[in-house]
């Protein structure tokens, strides 16, 4: 394997140190290219938010290994159409679903492990294949394989700004430190961590709040969009709305940053959610918690104070994954209301009417069961019971920010484009360009599969142009 | 350090006949309040598994989840709330810091459990005392440790009934020790693990994954973290060489008993009676293994388990190594002048093995076999927990 020097230019560099940017660099070094990987963050905190992960969605024609029935081409498509409402562009939609079929080899031979999945999860059994592990250890082994092919890695290395010329690639800096390399990958993740940026995009609600300013971020907290930023103001063809992001309603108690899935609350088809005034405002019955968890940070986000509660009873605990936290508990429902600093009076009010309401038939939470609401607004539509069993118990909800959509439009080839000409040596992968696909909504998995796919991508490519250089060089010296 | 208010309302739970946890039993629960929220690393071992059957963690839960984690260091490498991160998860420490506890804590006779607390020092006395007494016995009986005129035979220097009469209370007592401990834990742990006895199927599998070390594989097969966070069979095989040694040894002991006193075959044998191949395989693997696993435990990475224990691991496996290779040299020295002088050598530093093994690092094979038989019996059981059904 090569190992190369320091002072000597990479062939390829690529800037970020998640899933994308080590696939480029793996596929890139494959390729038999030098490689210089720039990871903002120190060690201990490396590879962005893929460290959070834990699952591909994988299309898949049979059983596979861990995959259980199949989950042809169509139905991942259509699942993609859904959640997005349609914004997407169904030819590298198709190829993020295609490539998704074939990139688990590639990934085992670099170390990463499969396995079936973990208890609590088995909806996604058919359609997610989940790392051993979690997303640190496929994060760790490709490090490791990185490391074994010769792939330069540097941390604490953050890029603010590059030196672009007519289209084209010439230099990354850190601060001041210039970097030359003859094809670049930018796989430097969204900007869900700039608190900034987020307040900016998300303005100022009919209520005079600041929305953004409640919200938490799940993941890591070094993708600031500087380079995104830098790259949107230099002329890179843009794409997807600064407020569309994978978003979930998370535990209000959650850390600021890297509070991951443990913050989840899982617990919303089973109760209630009211908001600060004490009323319930979306269907928590809607469908399979699973496919609609997603939708929930938005939800939480557009109510007053940006928080909403979750309201269930002693019927609930042990059919839901149990929360970091636990519960704020209460024998009755008003010391509960008065527990969470919710008016009393509203909150038994609607809780009286929604139970009132409650048509049980045969619950039955693995089915969307014939339990529902009558005559109140919003309706539940499913997994309806009455709370009315003590103790009863109340979370928190607070947007959580996964990650952002906003990116840098690209095409087949991962090329950055400037006034729709693409690149010929700058290259974009993952949560940079993961609005190409997700112009908005989120289902489980397809984040790692849209990294996968274009990570590897725009390493091959970054590879092939630097060689075609190389090979000019050489024949014109 | 426990505050004054902790202290307080514990000596008030005391009172009331509530269960009080430890500072290490209260810290397993917190992290396994995040991890029963993240579960991600529930393909590594078994004690993950485990705890998504427990929504709570009582001090009986912790300590058979405790011993049911064989400190491979997979979760901490793969966790996302390792420190530096505010939650601090470290599931291999914490385990391991209640695991020296359970071993305290289950001691018999109670007293004696303070033993586990400073392994090192225990450990060292213990191999004084034996070497000492061993040699002193010999000078008495002998005059000398330096001799020609014993003819190659161990009973000229000690007296086959005198070895008896000093190893088999010993070894008895440890052997008691032992299962009194382990008796009382499971009687303990056994209500936290569905209260089902023990069935031949859930027997034949932790023995299969107590025989082959199955947790140290990493649950992918190529095997658990040492250093860092690549994985390695070294330990596993390491272990394998140490345990299936110290079984040959044991098993030549035990065999060249049976020769005694069943066929009336006195010792010494030689090659290629059965005891000498047992004893000279075993030996070589007892010596090999133990060296890879000191090698393997002064390289291991600083978070891994307790701190606290390393003198305990540490000596355990250097009182290991020295039996084999004391045992070794008295093979090799057998007809030399040295004869006495190396058998009370070898005799002290296996009386310091045998004296200490219930006070010391060789427990952990006890308990976390029982917590492995808990675990084959429990797993057999519907979960009493239906999330994972949704």
């Amino acid at each position: 394997m090569t190992t190369q020097a320091s002072t000597k230019q990479p062939d390829v560099l690529v800037i970020g140190g998640g899933n994308a940017a080590l696939c480029a660099a793996l596929m890139a070094a494959e390729a038999g290219a030098t490689v210089l990987m720039l990871e903002a963050a120190p060690r201990e905190w490396r590879g962005g938010n893929s460290g959070h992960t834990r699952n591909l969605r994988c299309m898949h024609e049979a059983p596979q290994d861990v995959l259980v029935e199949a989950y042809p081409e169509e139905e991942y498509w259509q699942d993609l159409l859904k959640v997005t409402g349609g914004i997407t562009n169904e030819k590298l939609a198709r190829l993020v679903i295609r490539a998704s079929s074939t990139c688990r080899d590639w990934m085992r031979k670099h170390g990463v492990h499969f396995q079936p999945p973990l208890s609590g999860a088995l909806h996604v059994a058919r359609t997610n294949a989940f790392f051993m592990g979690g997303g640190k250890a496929l994060v760790n082994a490709y490090y490791r394989s990185a490391e074994k092919h010769g792939v330069q890695i540097r941390y604490n290395a953050p890029v603010d700004k590059l030196d672009i010329q007519d289209g084209r690639f010439v230099a990354a800096y850190v601060g001041e430190e210039r970097i030359t390399a003859k094809t670049c990958v930018l796989a430097a993740g969204g900007f869900e961590s700039n608190r900034e940026w987020l307040r900016e995009a998300w303005g100022q609600n009919e209520r005079g709040e600041w929305p953004a300013d409640n919200f938490l971020i799940r993941g890591t907290q070094f993708n600031q969009g500087v380079l995104l930023k830098h790259m949107l103001a230099h002329g890179a063809d843009r794409i997807g709305d600064p407020t569309q992001a994978h978003m979930v309603a998370i535990d209000a108690r959650a850390p600021l940053y890297d509070g991951g899935i443990c913050t989840r609350i899982d617990c919303v088809s089973l109760g209630v959610v009211v908001n600060r005034d004490g009323q319930r405002f979306y269907d928590e019955g809607e469908d399979f918690w699973p496919k609609r968890y997603a939708i929930w940070g938005r939800l939480v986000a557009q109510q007053p104070g940006q928080i909403g509660y979750s309201i269930i009873d002693a019927k609930a605990i042990g059919r839901f994954m149990p929360p970091v936290f636990p519960g704020v508990q209460a024998n009755t429902l008003p010391e509960l209301a008065h527990k969470l600093g919710l008016p009393v009076d509203t909150f038994m009010q609607t809780l009286n009417n929604y139970n009132h309401a409650c048509r049980t038939g045969t619950f039955d939470h693995t089915r969307l069961d014939d339990c529902h609401t009558e005559g109140v607004s919003p309706a539940k539509t499913h997994w309806a019971r009455p709370i009315d069993t003590g103790p009863f118990y109340g979370y928190a909800l607070r947007p959580g920010i996964t990650f952002t959509y906003l990116g840098l439009k690209t095409d087949e080839t991962a090329a950055v484009r400037f006034n729709d000409v693409p690149s010929d040596n700058l290259f974009v992968a993952g949560e940079m360009m993961s609005g190409n696909v997700l112009g908005k909504g989120y289902t489980a998995g397809v984040g790692m599969s849209i990294g996968t796919a274009f990570g590897r991508i725009a390493g091959t490519q970054a590879a092939k142009a630097a060689l075609t250089i190389k090979e000019a060089t050489h024949a014109n010296a | 350090m426990q505050t004054l208010d902790a202290l307080t309302s514990d000596a008030r739970a005391l009172a009331n006949g509530e269960v009080v946890m430890s500072a290490p039993e209260t810290e397993v629960a917190r992290q396994l309040q995040i991890c029963n929220a993240c579960r991600y690393c529930e393909g590594f071992c078994a004690m993950f598994p485990a705890m998504t059957r427990r929504l709570e963690f009582g001090k009986a839960d912790i300590h058979y989840l405790a011993n049911l984690c064989h400190n491979c260091g997979a979760c901490l490498h793969a966790c996302q709330y390792a420190p530096p991160h505010e939650f601090a998860v470290n599931v291999p420490q914490a385990m391991a810091q209640v695991r020296g506890q359970t071993y305290a804590d289950y001691a018999w006779p109670p007293a004696l459990g303070a033993l586990y607390k400073r392994n090192g020092l225990t450990l060292s006395l213990a191999l004084a005392a034996g070497l000492s007494l061993f040699l002193l016995l010999a000078l008495q009986m002998n005059g000398t440790l330096w001799s020609g005129q014993l003819a190659g035979n161990f009973y000229n220097v000690f007296p086959h009934n005198l070895l008896v009469s000093l190893f088999a209370p010993v070894f008895l007592f440890a052997a008691l020790a032992l299962a009194l401990g382990v008796r009382r834990f499971w009687r303990d742990i056994t209500p936290a693990t569905s209260g089902t006895a023990l069935t031949p199927p859930a027997a034949g599998e932790a023995t299969h994954d107590v025989l082959r070390l199955k947790y140290l594989d990493g649950g992918h097969g190529e095997g658990c973290n040492n250093e860092d966070d690549a994985f390695t069979l070294s330990r596993r095989r390491a272990h394998h060489l140490t345990f299936y040694g110290f079984m040959l040894c044991f098993a030549a002991t035990s065999l060249a008993t049976v020769y005694h006193y069943v066929f009336g075959w006195a010792a010494p044998y030689d090659l290629p009676s059965l005891p000498k191949i047992l004893g000279a395989v075993g030996g070589v693997s007892l010596l090999l293994g133990t060296a890879g696993l000191f090698k393997l435990n002064m390289q291991r990475h600083p978070m891994h388990g307790d701190a606290a224990q390393k003198p305990m691991d540490l000596g355990f496996m250097a009182l290991l190594f020295f039996t084999s290779l004391s045992g070794l040299a008295l093979w090799a020295g057998r007809g030399s002048v040295a004869l006495p002088a190396l058998l009370a050598i070898h005799l002290g530093v296996v009386m310091a093995l045998f004296a200490t093994l219930p006070y010391g690092k060789f427990a952990h094979g006890i308990f976390r076999t029982a917590a492995l038989l808990r675990f084959a019996v429990e797993k057999r059981q519907p979960n009493p927990i239906g999330v994972g059904s949704e």
